[in-house]
């Protein structure tokens, strides 16, 4: 069979003119809409035009060029009608008094200063909103307004009627938002500040200060323990917990030592100032804390606008109009009974498990169990929660309340609820676990010479060491590099969850793959005509036929065909039937269009590529096969990678039609499963790592969300940061999808930069211990040493983390 | 000598005044979102046209 056409939809642009919308900035195709000599793509923008000019806001479009999205999907005019309930309303507003209520919405189409712009000048274009502030990172926008003169309702019209719909989902009811937690930063600043003034305070003393005024020694010394306390105290306690913690579980982890460090500095430098003999260690210590903090700040590096925590509650809408004696009444998911009849508009999400009663079914599965084909369901038989309806209004009659629903149970599985039981797996703290015990073999043996040779300097050198032999240099590198490192990868669209998460990277040996989503974008995009050749008169009939179905793949043919508006004259006896096609009569030829054994009218050969048989006049003239559409470059990603030794598997919802396509880029054997629901991915994932492998996966729906859990690192591609991502330990835009292995290789090399960091450090811990050893720590020498090498370290990792991921190539 | 006390006191009274400061704006959250404060500054408050032109003219008549 010979391929007729081969095209995709990028074949179309040939046709469309070369206006841009002056609000989207995205083309007219034919017919622009007009207005003041300006053109819009659809009637959506050109009315956003309009409102903003009524209220001379035009320096929206002057700030930033075609600051706008498109329009052209109208938004429902009660879909915010759910903010007329007053308990809706107490759970989303965050201050209310008689006068003022102030709310949050989270506007995710928030991406520009014009965006910014807008929506702090909201009080020009409605004067009930008093004022409104904008936090960018978050996309999200406070707004107070007088709520005796504009309803919640009203005010979410309004940002929907100027391209900004908010996005409120069901988690937004339990207003779980955690307030930034900045008591690290506290504890930086005054640790920082107590250390400078310590280190200045103890200059005289290391200089030389005359015996006349000895009296100013004992002035100095005693200040020095009052800065200090609030370092001891509040400062570190973050080591004293963090310490306390692994305790509690039965081991040491790397802020032992410095617990000690810090503890042991502290008891000696009181004993050596109260009784007189010296004026003790304040500065190190102090400067253990100070340092050791800065390096625990850098390494959290969060991200505001994503959040890697996603469940279902943050996929589902808030509410759901319910048909109350024949009216819809809007109602929170919580509150679904069995048995509730619910409307179900068009692009809605389905929320719960029910019957379908009412209308045409076409449900789009596809980012819940990775199928690439709408679902067409009958009146009577079951629909599932989670998938979303495409072809106009259904009632249904709900079976299983929301959180009963199979897709909710699924989440609420077992394992998915696991915690991380312990945080800190890194190499570094396993290197903690010798260190200490290094630690006190010396200062043991240390101990034991000294009771031979002096025995009343047994106390000083057994302090001295612990004092100094702090793995301060070490965290501090293996901190500054994570940080980086993090904040480099972030640069480049790739965002870790933790610093943790570069370990585990560079540690995996085997790479899974979603399919639909993942490793292929959108749904049908490449179409294959197959068959006997077809004139231009022939193909404009089965457009205008094909146009007069909402199925999206009669929409896909008639984008192929090239008619944007094919004509709807001379159609007769025109048919629908569902799971079979369409028919009609267009211009005196009978054209059937649909499944193999509706058209051909026998049971075809095992062909499970999705294809759309065409027959006119009783004459089967061929095929269009839909393809899918792989993401460019990810033929050649799988093969580089499986080429550097990682194997590959690919687990797909979808079913086997992508079969052979699959093996012609990975090679035929390779583990390639098709219909696997999201137990069996969970399934296969737990197989592998039983082997004794370590397990990458990446996937981008919510069919994925138990791999992604269960995987030592789960990656989540997401195409637009505004939406949906399940949760996983990365976030990755899919547009750098082809650049995967180099950040593999950037986590690996992170590793050895610390290792090498980490044989610097111990250079200076010799050099410590060996002062300390012989007895000879003096207060100037510890004082020296301890930001003498925590800022060297500092400076080589820094310089050796950054020309590194240049050197790799990255921004 | 003795007056160095004196100014010790002092200097860290200023210090802890700092101090106090850090804490203090990192706890308005000024520092949450780094974004727009710098894309706010560069936008333009309306100003009614009337008051500069009248304005203008009046001066220009001193001159005169």
């Amino acid at each position: 069979m010979s391929n007729f056409k081969h095209m995709s939809n990028s074949f179309v642009a040939q046709k469309s003119t070369a206006f841009q919308c002056f609000h989207c900035g995205e083309d007219c195709n034919e017919k622009p809409v007009i207005v003041q000599e300006k053109s819009f793509c659809c009637e959506g923008c050109k009315m956003v035009y309009e409102i903003l000019n009524q209220s001379g806001m035009c320096d929206y479009y002057t700030i930033s060029k075609n600051p706008g999205t498109n329009q052209s999907i109208k938004i429902r005019a009660d879909k915010f009608a759910f903010l007329d309930d007053k308990k809706i309303q107490a759970s989303l507003l965050s201050f209310t008094n008689e006068s003022e209520t102030h709310i949050n919405f989270y506007l995710p189409q928030m991406h520009c200063s014009s965006c910014l712009w807008l929506l702090e000048n909201l009080h020009r274009l409605n004067k009930y909103v008093i004022s409104s502030k904008v936090n960018f990172e978050r996309k999200e926008v406070d707004i107070v307004f007088d709520h005796q003169s504009i309803s919640m309702h009203q005010l979410a019209d309004l940002l929907a009627s100027i391209g900004y719909e908010p996005y409120i989902s069901f988690n937004d009811l339990k207003k779980n938002r955690p307030s930034v937690n900045a008591s690290k930063i506290y504890k930086l600043g005054v640790a920082g500040f107590c250390f400078a003034n310590i280190m200045l305070l103890s200059f005289p003393e290391y200089l030389g200060i005359d015996s006349h005024e000895a009296y100013l020694q004992g002035a100095f010394r005693y200040l020095n323990i009052l800065l200090s306390l609030p370092v001891f105290f509040y400062s570190a306690s973050e080591f004293y917990i963090s310490a306390w913690k692994s305790l509690k579980h039965g081991f040491l982890n790397i802020d032992a030592p410095i617990v000690l460090a810090v503890a042991v500095a502290f008891g000696r430098s009181l004993y050596e100032v109260f009784s007189g003999t010296g004026a003790g260690y304040f500065d190190s210590m102090s400067g253990i804390v100070f340092f050791m903090l800065v390096g625990r700040v850098l390494q959290d590096k969060t991200y505001q606008e994503l959040s890697f925590e996603r469940d279902y509650k943050a996929y589902f809408p808030i509410a759901v109009m319910r048909i109350v004696e024949g009216n819809p009444v809007s109602v929170t998911l919580p509150e679904i009974k069995l048995n509730d009849t619910l409307l179900i508009h068009n692009q809605e999400l389905i929320p719960a498990d029910g019957i379908l009663t009412m209308g045409k079914a076409l449900i789009d599965y596809s980012f819940v169990t990775g199928e690439s084909i709408p679902v067409e369901k009958q009146m009577g038989e079951i629909i599932y929660a989670g998938g979303k309806q495409i072809s106009g209004n259904i009632e249904m009659l709900v079976v299983k309340e929301v959180a009963q629903s199979y897709l909710t149970k699924l989440w609420n599985r077992a394992e998915l609820q696991t915690e991380t039981v312990l945080e800190e797996r890194s190499f570094v703290h396993l290197l903690s676990k010798y260190f200490t015990a290094i630690l006190f073999t010396i200062a043991g043996l240390a101990a034991l010479y000294w009771y031979m040779h002096d025995s009343s300097r047994i106390w000083q050198v057994v302090t001295a060491v612990l004092i100094v032999a702090c793995p301060c240099a070490l965290l501090l590198s293996n901190a500054f590099t994570n940080g980086n490192i993090l904040r480099r990868l972030g640069r480049n669209q790739f965002y870790l969850r933790n610093a943790q998460t570069i370990e585990e990277i560079a540690t995996i040996n085997y790479i899974v793959f979603d399919k639909t989503g993942t490793l292929t974008t959108g749904r049908y995009q490449d179409i294959v005509y197959e068959g006997v050749p077809i004139d231009l008169i022939i193909i404009k009939k089965i457009a205008a036929l094909a146009a007069q179905s909402t199925h999206p793949m009669s929409k896909a043919i008639v984008e192929w065909s090239g008619e944007i508006q094919p004509k709807h004259t001379g159609i007769k006896s025109f048919q629908e039937l569902p799971g079979k096609g369409i028919e009609g009569i267009v211009d005196g030829d009978s054209i059937v269009m649909g499944s193999a054994i509706f058209v051909t009218k026998k049971t075809e050969g095992t062909t499970l590529q999705s294809a759309v048989y065409v027959a006119v006049n009783n004459q089967v003239l061929g095929r269009f096969g839909f393809r899918n559409h792989y993401r460019p470059q990810i033929p050649a990603l799988l093969q580089q990678l499986q080429k550097l030794g990682y194997p590959i598997c690919v687990l797909s919802g979808d079913n086997a039609g992508e079969q052979q396509n699959l093996e012609k880029i990975l090679g035929i054997g390779a583990p390639i499963y098709f219909n696997q629901k999201p137990e069996d991915k969970l399934e296969a994932i737990k197989k592998i790592q039983l082997s004794g492998k370590k397990v990458m996966m990446i996937g981008d729906g919510l069919n994925d969300a138990g791999a992604l859990k269960q995987a030592d690192v789960g990656i989540a591609i997401s195409e637009n940061s505004s939406h949906f991502t399940p949760a996983s330990d990365v976030i990755m835009e899919a547009s750098v999808l082809p650049k995967l292995y180099q950040y593999i290789r950037l986590c690996k090399a992170n590793k050895q930069l610390v290792m090498t960091a980490f044989m610097v450090s111990i250079l200076y811990n010799v050099v410590g211990i060996s002062f300390a050893v012989q007895g000879n720590l003096s207060p100037m020498v510890a004082a020296i040493l301890m930001p003498a090498s925590s800022l060297s370290i500092l400076l080589v990792s820094f310089g050796a983390s950054n020309f590194l991921s240049w050197k790799m190539g990255f921004k | 000598m003795s007056v160095i006390l004196i100014l010790l006191i002092a200097s860290i009274s200023v210090a802890a005044f700092f101090l106090v400061a850090f804490l203090w704006s990192v706890r308005s959250g000024q520092y949450d979102d780094e974004i727009s404060p710098p894309l706010r500054m560069l936008h333009d408050n309306p100003i009614s046209q009337n008051i500069d032109s009248t304005n203008t003219t009046t001066t220009l008549k001193n001159i005169n």
